[in-house]
């Protein structure tokens, strides 16, 4: 089988898979948990391989791995139960002790066995074409069966759920009220999120899962207010960021998983700057605009006043506003066809004199 | 254990080790503790991972593998990150956390991808770079530790010239603004200086485990005491301990890495803290609650023998009948009460003694007490 092909879908499929969950996850504002959960997941992989002889992971060992991540989770919540950490703090010495037991065990244990550093950090997606498995007589690469199956639980859950998730998301109290256990859904989500990690693992590594599973939902979160869009956008950046993140790292020859995360925090940065609504730049441009607008509108309403045409540096003292600023309102509103510029000054036309009578805000 | 101590001071390498990593123990104590006051703690992961693109800009730039240039490389790119995320907060409204999370794996995802990049490309100079992800102490020489001296000693210093205004800052950051403290500047000044300490464990711990030496040093400093100089103090103390022994055990075998060894060590002292801190640790809290417990359901027993005493007669199937369980429990829960020495044992059963109904008058009234004083009659 074509071996971009097989990788290109491995992507695709973590990326969907992790998107499914990371919207919830932004949204629940639990990224960082995911972070904890994603790092943490180390450990409980390191004891599966050695439970299984340093050979390939069986399911059973995977899942009692993805218990590491329930395990952190947990371990979290108590240490900010108890009143004496943080919770931000809590994550951030949870996750470090778990992962570091991890590495250790790896370097101490696993050098160069299926498992090394190398793998712990960038994944091994490029070897994804070489891992292949019959089925009815078929040789399917292994990536495809792990994340397929990861992405349609994924998407099962999110489906069959998809009413409890929105309720028990937005307003967690009427969820409860309603009896819809928002506990129970908050421990199935971080159980998926564990199972997830610990599968995309072999892909693209401990600590680039959370590109996959932050970086596009919260891109798309930048870009729209319905949860149901912010779901197909964050699909859509991670399916961009798969491939132009893989086109990148095979022209450049870098870590495909490492290229893929950067072109997503390409896409979070343009979505930042450009996003119709809230962009950074597409405020400030709309920002400019009603700002000449109103002033457009100030100026014709003060030459309404006069029955003469008004010399150019007399309304500038009058609003003191620099000569360039002037210029663009003067352009503003000539364009608008409220004001005409002759020999004496500044004077407005019927329609500027029209607005000056009604109101300053547009219509409507 | 005493040869290591001894080779400490006298081999060349295990100094440089030691003096580094306590170096890094001290400056990441010191600011971690404010970085936890102001709860910023996942500012400083972030900073880190997003070190990591910057270290191999640095040596993409200038070829060289000079240690203090990659640590600048290194701190320029954390600093744009925290300004990154501090620019998102401002002007979107992604929650914290998301924006903390998107920087640290697009920076640290671009990282990896620059790294990947020189090591494929055959420059025979490359090696090593790697060891800034988990850190490799056995690496650090006298011109770095010079160099973390610099750098620790610029953010110490500055530390202590702003040391009012920055405990005014973590504390009650409205009343800084209404003195007309430049609020946000003194936050950027403190943020830029976590980048200092950062840049001085990225040799020790690596990018990826420099979090836990912002965040576990002052979480468990917070637990021996309430006051700022001191908490600074103790964060510095466990930080460098923590640093040296870790470094140190690093040491000991090749291929070792030391960032988790230090953080190992870190977390272990942080363990230790919680549950042992006077005053504040766990197990002190858990035997009050135990202590407590044991005194209410006493207390308890006693008022219920005391009423049975004045009403009925004291007897092990009265009291099983009152309390409502099995006989053999009275029987105990007497014999109980009289090793306490408020009961007796009498004709008609037990009777409590002289200081069994001093101490239940004493309950009673304080049941009264408590029991007007919301409002009563």
């Amino acid at each position: 089988m074509n071996a971009d092909l097989v990788i290109i879908v491995t992507a695709i499929l973590v990326s969907a898979a992790s998107a499914l969950l990371g919207t919830f996850l932004v949204l629940r504002r639990m990224a960082l948990l995911s972070d904890a959960i994603a790092h943490a997941v180390l450990p409980g992989i390191v004891l599966a391989y050695w439970l299984t002889g340093g050979e390939r992971a069986s399911l059973p060992a995977l899942l009692g791995a993805s218990a590491a991540g329930l395990l952190t989770v947990s371990l979290v919540e108590w240490l900010s139960r108890t009143g004496k950490v943080k919770n931000d703090a809590a994550i951030g010495i949870v996750f470090p002790a778990l992962f570091s037991l991890g590495v250790l065990a790896v370097s101490l244990y696993f050098r160069n066995v299926h498992l090394d550093m190398d793998a712990v950090l960038y994944g091994e997606i490029a070897y994804a074409p070489f891992n292949t498995h019959p089925v009815g007589g078929l040789e399917v690469p292994e990536s495809w069966l792990v994340m397929g199956s990861l992405f349609l639980l994924n998407l099962g859950f999110v489906l069959l759920f998809y009413k409890e998730l929105k309720l028990a998301t937005f307003d967690a109290g009427l969820a409860a009220a309603l009896g819809f256990a928002p506990g129970a859904l908050h421990y199935a989500l971080m159980a998926l999120v564990s199972i997830t990690s610990v599968g995309a693992f072999q892909s693209v590594g401990a600590i680039l899962i959370v590109a996959f599973l932050i970086v596009p939902p919260a891109t798309a979160f930048l870009l729209t207010r319905r949860l149901p869009v912010m779901i197909g956008l964050a699909l859509g950046v991670g399916v961009v960021s798969s491939l132009v993140g893989y086109g990148l790292a095979i022209w450049l020859d870098a870590s495909i998983a490492g290229m893929m995360a950067t072109v997503a925090g390409l896409c979070f940065a343009l979505a930042f700057l450009f996003a119709p609504q809230e962009g950074y730049l597409s405020r400030w441009l709309r920002r400019k605009r009603e700002r000449l607008e109103v002033a457009a509108r100030l100026l014709v309403a003060h030459l309404a006043h006069h029955d003469r045409a008004v010399p150019e540096p007399e309304a500038l003292e009058e609003f003191g506003w620099n000569p360039r600023f002037l210029q663009q309102v003067k352009d503003r509103a000539v364009q608008q066809g409220w004001l005409e510029v002759v020999a004496e000054g500044l004077r407005p036309t019927p329609a500027g004199l029209a607005i000056s009578r009604g109101r300053l805000v547009p219509e409507g | 254990m005493l040869e290591l101590l001894h080779q400490v001071f006298t081999d060349y390498t295990l100094r440089n080790v030691a003096l580094g990593s306590a170096l890094l123990g001290v400056v990441g104590g010191v600011l971690g503790a404010f970085a936890m006051l102001r709860r910023q703690s996942l500012l400083g992961d972030v900073l880190a991972h997003a070190a990591l693109p910057g270290i191999c800009l640095a040596f993409i730039l200038t070829g060289s593998k000079q240690p203090l240039l990659l640590l600048l490389g290194g701190g320029l790119a954390g600093w744009l990150a925290s300004l990154a995320v501090l620019a998102v907060l401002r002007h979107t409204r992604l929650p914290e956390d998301s924006a903390l999370g998107v920087m640290l794996s697009s920076f640290f995802g671009f990282g990896v991808a620059l790294l990947t990049f020189i090591q494929h490309s055959n420059n025979a100079n490359q090696a090593g770079l790697d060891q800034f992800i988990f850190g490799q102490a056995a690496t650090i020489v006298a011109s770095d530790v010079l160099a973390f001296v610099g750098l620790g000693g610029v953010a110490l210093f500055t530390v202590g010239l702003f040391y009012k205004e920055f405990k005014l800052l973590s504390f009650d950051p409205d009343y800084a603004q209404s003195l007309g403290l430049p609020v946000r500047g003194l936050g950027t000044l403190l943020t830029s200086l976590t980048v200092l300490a950062v840049m001085v464990g990225l040799q020790t711990v690596g990018v990826v485990l420099m979090a836990a030496m912002l965040i576990a040093p002052a979480a468990a400093a917070r637990q021996w005491t309430d006051r700022l100089s001191a908490l600074i103090g103790l964060a510095a103390l466990f930080g460098a301990l923590a640093g040296v022994s870790g470094a140190l055990l690093s040491a000991t075998r090749d291929n070792l890495p030391t960032g988790p060894l230090v953080i190992l060590c870190i977390s272990a002292i942080l363990l230790v803290s919680l549950f042992l801190a006077p005053l504040r640790g766990l197990v002190w809290a858990w035997l009050r609650d135990r202590q407590n417990r044991r005194r209410i359901y006493l207390e308890r027993l006693l008022l219920d023998a005391h009423l049975l005493h004045n009403h009925a007669v004291l007897t092990p199937q009265t009291l099983a009948q009152h309390r409502r369980e099995s006989l053999s429990a009275a029987e105990r829960e007497l014999r109980m009460l009289q090793a306490w020495g408020w009961l007796e044992a009498s004709s008609t059963g037990y009777a409590l003694t002289p200081t069994g109904h001093a101490k239940a008058h004493e309950l009673e009234a304080a049941m009264r007490v408590g029991a007007k004083a919301p409002g009563g009659p």
